[in-house]
Parts: structure tokens; C-alpha cells; sequence
């Protein structure tokens, strides 16, 4: 009965988080009477890099998946799992690292100038675009390896003892596979880039280069037009439910992959040249993806020691934030760890951090000043956040250890106290443990929400950053970005390796 | 004295059991039956985990039709999963003892190490499932029930991951501990051989029906039609 008491509150409080503030939004949003043909622009840009993005970063992964799925190398494995990081790599401090590569002083400029080649610019679409491809072609090299990988490995039998070349390979194996994954991979990547708003807040910007996120932080930073703001608010939410609704009918490809550690023989591409091909394409994605962390961490250690007090202070504010919204994530996930409460969690993938925070902040601001509360509603929103994140980590080890005892349960006449205390906890400890990480990591690395309602007195580390880039202090900034990452990645691994310790599962 | 089950009838579907039966105190029953037939549902009716759409359960005057499984003077040992494998043998047998917080007293310990030795596992407390053989695993879960310390014992075709002569070693330190408490033992079972050596009463199980209790031996001799399919002879 309790535990039904708690999910019952828990599911209360969330649909509240999400009706509360989309209501709020709604009654705000006047009809539109706020809504300018620069927001017309806006949302023909969010489209437009949402639509370049996915593409791109699929196109690319494509090659790169194919790569990694047939050839064994030093590192591979290594390779794989950091194609894993970007989800918990802070926006700002990938910014940072992508400026240092592609930026106007940048190591590609630097090599380009002696050959006379133009300058690249890094902000606008395609800085947008390069940071999209950035986080979201692991992504999406990671969901085509696991098509590659579910391949029986007979069909390459086969194919090898009818002696079928490259092309007939690809026509009769590999391109239906991915006519089956890519369309979901294309829809997931899609819906995320459509809701990004840290790129195209540091890269972007312009009216050529704001997307609707940013356009509703604008309009509330700058302006502090609330109408126009929920106007924007109330797009942005049609426009991901929309297109929410659709990845998830399209995608089948589950969120955790397993077991891309290993290769599947194949007889065919064994020639110089596609192996040459293969080489390219690993060689690049990984100095694509690792040079600019390289280059944070390099630039970063010469700021550290520079950084004044208020960095410092930030730090606390975020690890705070941190530790508070992994709790109340976690609060709400163990009692909603179930089918229906997945679906209500979902709402943390189709409501916008901005959408919500602009709720949050016409529901407060009557009562209090909302400036005041800005890193209650930042831990808050994020731990709604990563609560899709976290039920889709706990839901089967939680219906697991149901299914298996609940006649023992029964049975002995456990209390709820007592079940939670001695099984449902310890045997959930390794999952737990990876879902704190991750939400520790994710709320550690955000830069959304705060960035509307904060004052320099309670900035966290991701806005501090881009407050130290925006006064042109790079070191500072590449100093706070490194201890911005080592600090997430920290979280993270803390929090995970605490579940492993004597995990009963 | 007696566990009654009184004009019992569930109904699930096309599914239907009937049972109307009376099994006196201390008596050793088994329950045979094809798959399907139902005696896996006799089983959860006796035992809480299923509520008959009709008729009532009854120990001695009490009705327990409407208790909870932890409620009734009933502990039953599964086919798998009768303990907690992340747990100790000990942290298990006081979560069976307390099951509000998992905590005992110190007399409540002494009783753990009592029961541990009457199944031959004495020091066993501190080891978990996974350090032990199949043959010790299957000892603690009969230690859980005997430390739960109820008047029936269901044993819902257990023992069966063990090997038949570590079986039988074990139905036989189940029956000598019921004998010597004056337990009353209900055994679902697939083999008409251990029917006759633990049960002198048998109960058929077939088409949705629970027959009355019968003289185990007779019966085997010279099975009903429906069983002899069942049973190959």
C-alpha cells in the first residue's frame, strides 16, 4: 500500500511539473499577438539545422559504423565506449574545445592560412551544425553499429560462400538493415537538436542563426517579453511533442546498447581499399571527436590556476544543484519505475528545460522573486529532465526483481519498509548507481534553464564559463570548462562505481 | 483439526477447478496432475496467491479465505527462488522471522543457529547461495520455512534443480522434520515414484476437478483412466 502511496505521490508531483507550467504558458501566450516574423525565422531555422544535423550526423556515422563493425583494432574498444561520453559531456565545455579547433584562431585556421585557403567562422549555421554532428554522431554511430552487430553472422557466411562482392554485400545485407535503423536514428537525433538551445546560444545567435530556444531565452533575457516568450513556448512544445511522438513510433532501437565490443567476421572488405577507406573513417571521427577535448584539457590547465572565487563558488552552486536534482530524480524514479510511469517520464524528452522554466517562472513569480529560487527550479527541471534517462536504466531491473519475488514477498509478509531496505534497494545498487551518475553529470553540464533566471551571485559552472567566453576571458573560460569536465565526469564515475561496489546484481 | 477447502471453486477464463476437501492434521498428501490440469492453482488457493471465486479455506475454526499469504498458519517452499541470493542465510532466515525490519534479538539469532543445525548447515549464517552447493541452497530454504515455524508446509515441486538421489536425501529430511513437528504436508509433485514413498494419501488433479484424498499405493496400482495417460502405464 505504501509503495503505491509513493507512486501515486510521485506521478502527482511530475504530471503537476508538466501541466502547471504548460497551463501557466498557455495563458500567458495571449494568442500570439507577440509573435514577429523574426520568430517566423526562428522556427524555419530550428527546422532547417534539426533537419542538416540528423543528416548529417548519420550520413557520417554510416561509414563509420561499418568501420567499427568489421575491423578489430588497439583502442577500438576504447573508441566504442567514449563514443559514449558526448551524453554526459557538458555543451559548453565541447563549445570550448570546438572554438579551439574550428574557431577563427583556431588549429584548422592555423593550418589552413600558410596554404592561402579562406578562414573558417565557426559561429552560425554551420558552427551549429558541426557542434550537432559533434554530440549526436556517436549517437548515431552507436545505434547503426548495434544494426551492424545484430546481423546474423551466417548472412556474411553466406555471402562469402556464394562469393558475393562489396556491392551485392551492401544491396542484399547491409542496406536493408539500415533502411530499418536509420529512419529512427535520423527522428532521435532530430528531436534533440530541435530543442538545443547551449549551441545555438554560444554558436549561434543572429537573426539567421537563433533557433526557437533561443529565441525564448531572448525574449526573456533582453527583452523580458513574457507574451512573446510563452508565445515561442507554445511552438516549441507543439513542434517536439510533434515530432517526439513521431521518433517514437519510427524507433525501435533501444537507448542502452550492449555488447558493441565485438566484431563480426566478415569475408568481404578485405581489400586495400576499403580497408584503407575504414582507416580514414575511424582516424577521422577520432580526431574529430577527441582533439577538441584535447584541447580544453590542454588550454584548461594553464587557466586553472587563474580562476577567482566566484568560479570556485559556482563549482559549489553546481555540485549542489548536481546532488540535488540526481535525488529528486531518484526519488521520483524508484516509485515510477514501472510501464505507465515511463510514459509520464517521457514528458522530460517532449517539454522543453526552457518551456518549463518560463512556466515555473510565471507560477512563482506572484509569490516570490523568481531570481531568488533559480537553482531550486534548475535542479528541479533537471531532474525532470534525465527522469526518461533514468526510468528507461531502472524499469527492468526493477520489474525483474518484482517478477522474481513477489511470491517470496508475499510469502514471508515483508513490509515495505523491510522489502526496500533489504532487496529492492541492493539488488537495484548497480543501475542506481549508473542512473545517479548520469543524471549527476547531466544536471552538473547544464547550461538551460539557469541561464534565464540567473544572477551572478548564483551561476553555476556551465554559465560561468559562458560568461567568461562572453568577456573574451579564453583562459579563464578553458580553465573553468576543465573543471567543469573533470567535476561531471567525477560525479559520474563516483556515483557509478559506488553502485558497482558490492552490487548485488 | 484439519485444512478444509470448502466447496472451492475458481474460475479464470476457460479455466475452472473445483476442490472440496479435507486433509486431517499432521497427514502427508501428494498432488498429482498433467500439466495444465490445475494443481499448481490448488496450490496458490491454499496459499493465498489466488482467490477462489467461490468457497472458503479453513484451518481448524479459522477461516482463511480472506488472509494474506504471510497471514496463514501455511509456509511453502517453491521450485526456485525461495531465498534472497544477495542476502546471507542469516540475514534471510530474520527477514523470515521479522519480516516488518529484517532485525532479531539475540534469542531470535540463537533460534537461526538452532534451525541451521537441524538442516545440517550449523555455522552457515554468514555464507550467501552463491558460496554454497545446490545441495546446502536447497537445506536453507528449508531452514526459511522451518524458521517461519507454521503447522503446513506446501511443497510445491521442489528440490527439482537437484540431481534424484540428492532429492530424495532431501524429501526425506522434510518429512522427518514434519514428522517430528507434526506437520501437515502437501506435496505437488510429476513423479508417481515419490508420491508413494512420501505421501500415504494422493489427490488427482485432473479436468478441473480435485478428487477426494485417496490411499496413495491402491491407487498407482491401478490409476484412473485420465491419470494411466498421464502417467505412461
Amino acid at each position: 500500500m505504501a509503495t503505491r502511496a509513493f507512486a501515486i505521490i510521485a506521478a502527482l508531483t511530475v504530471a503537476g511539473l508538466v501541466i502547471g507550467p504548460v497551463t501557466a504558458v498557455i495563458l500567458r501566450a495571449e494568442a500570439f499577438s507577440g509573435f514577429t516574423p523574426a520568430d517566423g525565422q526562428a522556427l524555419r531555422f530550428t527546422l532547417v539545422q534539426a533537419t542538416l544535423s540528423a543528416a548529417l550526423s548519420v550520413l557520417f556515422a554510416i561509414p563509420l559504423a561499418r568501420a567499427l563493425a568489421r575491423r578489430q583494432f588497439p583502442g577500438r574498444g576504447v573508441l566504442v565506449a567514449l563514443l559514449g561520453a558526448p551524453f554526459i559531456l557538458p555543451v559548453i565545455v565541447a563549445v570550448l574545445g570546438l572554438i579551439a579547433v574550428f574557431g577563427q584562431t583556431g588549429l584548422l585556421n592555423r593550418a589552413l592560412a600558410p596554404l592561402g585557403l579562406p578562414e573558417m567562422q565557426i559561429y552560425g549555421l554551420h558552427g551549429v551544425l558541426i557542434a550537432h554532428v559533434f554530440f549526436n554522431l556517436p549517437l548515431a554511430t552507436r545505434l547503426i553499429l548495434q544494426g551492424w552487430l545484430a546481423v546474423p553472422a551466417e548472412q556474411f557466411r553466406l555471402a562469402a560462400t556464394l562469393g558475393l562482392g562489396p556491392r551485392a554485400v551492401w544491396s542484399s545485407i547491409e542496406a536493408p538493415m539500415l533502411m530499418r535503423i536509420v529512419p529512427g536514428a535520423f527522428a532521435v537525433i532530430f528531436v534533440i537538436c530541435l530543442s538545443s538551445f547551449a549551441v545555438a546560444l554560444t554558436l549561434g545567435g543572429g537573426p539567421r542563426a537563433t533557433t526557437l530556444e533561443l529565441a525564448i531565452y531572448q525574449s526573456m533575457r533582453f527583452d523580458f517579453d513574457l507574451a512573446r516568450a510563452a508565445a515561442l513556448g507554445l511552438v516549441q512544445l507543439g513542434l517536439a511533442l510533434t515530432a517526439g511522438l513521431i521518433a517514437l513510433k519510427i524507433t525501435s532501437v533501444p537507448v542502452a546498447a550492449r555488447g558493441l565490443d565485438r566484431v563480426v567476421p566478415r569475408w568481404d572488405g578485405q581489400g586495400a581499399l576499403s580497408k584503407g577507406l575504414d582507416t580514414m573513417w575511424i582516424s577521422l571521427a577520432a580526431a574529430f571527436l577527441l582533439t577538441p577535448l584535447a584541447m580544453v584539457a590542454l588550454s584548461g590547465l594553464a587557466g586553472i590556476p587563474t580562476l577567482g572565487a566566484s568560479v570556485w563558488q559556482a563549482a559549489g552552486h553546481s555540485i549542489t544543484v548536481a546532488l540535488g536534482s540526481t535525488l529528486l530524480c531518484l526519488l521520483w524514479a524508484l516509485p515510477l519505475a514501472t510501464r505507465w510511469g515511463e510514459w509520464l517520464g517521457l514528458a522530460g524528452i517532449a517539454l522543453s528545460p526552457l518551456v518549463l522554466g518560463i512556466g515555473l517562472f510565471l507560477i512563482v513569480r506572484p509569490f516570490a522573486n523568481p531570481f531568488d529560487l533559480a537553482l531550486y527550479v534548475t535542479a528541479t527541471v533537471n531532474a525532470f529532465v534525465s527522469l526518461p534517462f533514468v526510468l528507461r536504466i531502472l524499469r527492468p531491473e526493477a520489474e525483474a526483481i518484482r517478477a522474481d519475488y513477489t511470491r517470496l514477498r508475499a510469502a514471508l509478509g515483508l513490509s515495505g519498509w523491510a522489502w526496500l531496505r533489504w532487496v529492492f534497494l541492493p539488488r537495484l545498487k548497480r543501475p542506481l548507481g549508473f542512473a545517479a551518475g548520469l543524471t549527476a553529470a547531466l544536471s552538473m553540464g547544464d547550461l538551460g534553464v539557469i541561464a534565464l533566471f540567473a544572477d551572478p551571485d548564483r551561476a553555476t559552472l556551465p554559465l560561468k564559463v559562458f560568461q567568461l567566453m562572453g568577456a573574451y576571458r579564453m583562459e579563464q573560460a578553458a580553465g573553468a570548462a576543465l573543471l567543469l569536465l573533470i567535476l561531471s565526469l567525477g560525479l559520474f564515475w563516483a556515483l557509478d562505481r559506488g553502485g558497482r561496489v558490492g552490487s548485488a546484481s | 483439526m484439519a485444512l478444509h477447502l470448502d466447496h472451492i471453486h475458481v474460475q479464470a477464463g476457460d479455466f475452472t477447478l473445483a476442490a472440496d476437501l479435507r486433509l486431517h492434521a499432521g497427514s502427508r498428501t501428494a498432488i498429482i496432475g498433467a500439466s495444465g490440469s490445475g494443481k499448481s492453482t490448488l496450490l496458490d488457493v491454499i496459499a493465498g496467491f489466488r482467490a477462489p471465486t467461490q468457497g472458503r479455506v479453513r484451518w481448524h475454526d479459522h477461516d482463511l479465505t480472506a488472509q494474506p499469504p504471510a497471514k496463514r498458519p501455511i509456509s511453502i517452499l517453491f521450485q526456485d527462488t525461495n531465498l534472497f541470493p544477495h542476502l546471507t542465510i542469516g540475514e534471510n532466515l530474520a527477514l523470515a522471522l521479522n519480516p516488518r525490519t529484517g532485525r532479531v534479538s539475540a534469542e531470535e539469532r540463537a533460534r537461526i543457529d538452532d534451525v541451521l543445525a537441524r538442516v545440517g548447515l550449523a555455522g552457515f549464517a554468514p555464507r550467501r547461495m552463491s558460496d554454497m552447493s545446490g545441495g546446502q541452497q536447497s537445506r536453507a530454504a528449508l531452514a526459511r520455512v522451518l524458521v517461519q515455524d507454521r503447522p503446513v508446509l506446501l511443497l510445491d515441486e521442489p528440490f527439482s534443480a537437484l540431481g534424484p538421489a540428492l532429492k530424495t536425501e532431501m524429501l526425506d529430511l522434510v518429512m522427518e522434520i514434519a514428522n517430528a513437528s507434526g506437520m501437515t504436508v502437501l506435496l505437488v509433485t510429476h513423479d508417481p515414484a515419490e508420491a508413494r514413498r512420501f505421501a500415504p494419501q494422493i489427490v488427482v488433479v485432473e479436468q478441473g476437478k480435485a478428487w477426494p484424498p485417496t490411499e496413495t499405493g491402491p491407487l498407482l496400482d491401478n490409476p484412473p483412466t485420465g491419470l494411466r495417460a498421464y502417467l505412461g502405464s
